[in-house]
């Protein structure tokens, strides 16, 4: 069983941990995603919550359900490409927004990451 | 769809149920909360037929309750009363032979999932376990409406797990749908569609689980603190 937070409905946090999965390539383009059944079991989620996780992520074209088969990543390269161009933006956004928040500018944000990243990297 | 219109259920000069009306819709798992003796078992007896309301109307798929809704509707109280002497496989086949519906072979599967021993007597089981078989018998049943009177209580985290996977594993939501009474909510909070919240014989509040953190950002805990708390007590 999965745990979820209270603040952020279970669908969407469902939806972000599959897009999290397909842009870290552990699923990958046309792979058969788990039932709605086995899901709900493997995270002890409500299954028409997993039903709307799925038609969420159909909604966005990153799966898409086929008629007796089963729900499936998209074959299409560039949709799943430009969906982790959105999580990049998105979680760069978030970074920049809370970084200025608390009064840093561009240069010294820019600076840090790249100080951070050639200290990581040793 | 269940409903309940203007019910009132009174045992000799207790009110139990005060006026109540409410929707349960079909295809959800709902899961009814209060405090001991807020009116839930009545509320769920209501519904299996087993009492008739002093005033109103349970209707179930648009069908006045009485005892024949046994055929739609599960639901177990208590089994220890009438199955002691009887084992785990014993229970299960006295089932089968009282409900057309009742499916040996899901049974069979489910009892095996819940770790529950064929041989064993029912009178020597643990209270969890005991709880595991009335899922057993509830859901090997292909019944419309399976109701589950405190399925969790009890139950330590381990065997809660198993219970709720069990669960998920062998209803299927697009025929049936699942009442439950539950005091422990976090640890069910993403297996609920939908909450009633029942006090003092009255229906306080009900809401959608995933509206709640959709809309108000709150978990369920939160949310039946403030209920509690702006309810006339």
């Amino acid at each position: 069983m999965e745990d979820f937070q209270a603040t952020k409905p279970i669908y969407m946090q469902l939806a972000e941990r599959i897009n999290h999965k397909i842009v870290r390539r552990e699923l990958h383009a046309g792979e058969k995603l788990k039932s709605v059944r086995e899901m709900a079991v493997e995270s002890g989620v409500n299954p028409n919550t997993v039903q709307r996780t799925y038609s969420e992520l159909e909604r966005m074209n990153i799966v898409e359900t086929r008629r007796g088969q089963g729900t499936f990543v998209t074959e299409d390269e560039g949709k799943l490409e430009q969906l982790r161009d959105q999580l990049k933006t998105e979680h760069i956004t978030r970074f920049i927004q809370q970084m200025g928040e608390m009064g840093f500018s561009k240069n010294e944000m820019v600076k840090g990451l790249q100080e951070y990243i050639v200290k990581e990297g040793q | 769809m269940i409903t309940f219109e203007n019910v009132s259920k009174t045992y000799i000069t207790q009110k139990a149920l005060k006026d109540i009306n409410i929707e349960l819709p079909k295809g959800k798992i709902i899961g009814i909360i209060g405090e001991n003796g807020s009116g839930k078992s009545t509320m769920l007896k209501l519904i299996a037929g087993l009492i008739r309301p002093t005033k109103g109307f349970v209707k179930v798929n648009d069908i006045q309750t009485n005892r024949r809704v046994s055929e739609i509707v599960t639901y177990l109280s208590e089994l220890d009363a009438y199955y002691a002497m009887y084992t785990v496989k014993q229970t299960m086949d006295f089932f089968a032979t009282q409900y057309k519906d009742f499916d040996l072979e899901k049974a069979n599967q489910i009892m095996k999932f819940m770790k529950l021993e064929p041989s064993q007597k029912v009178k020597n089981l643990s209270k969890g376990n005991r709880g595991r078989l009335k899922i057993v018998l509830s859901l090997a049943r292909d019944v419309p409406y399976i109701i589950l009177d405190e399925p969790f209580s009890g139950l330590d985290p381990m065997v809660r797990e198993s219970v709720v996977k069990g669960l998920l594993s062998y209803i299927d939501l697009e025929k049936q749908t699942v009442i439950i009474t539950t005091h422990e909510i976090q640890e069910v909070e993403a297996l609920l569609d939908m909450i009633v919240v029942i006090r003092n014989g009255q229906i306080i509040d009900t809401k959608s689980v995933e509206k709640l953190h959709e809309q108000e950002q709150m978990s369920v805990v939160e949310w039946l603190k403030n209920v509690y708390e702006n309810a006339p007590a």
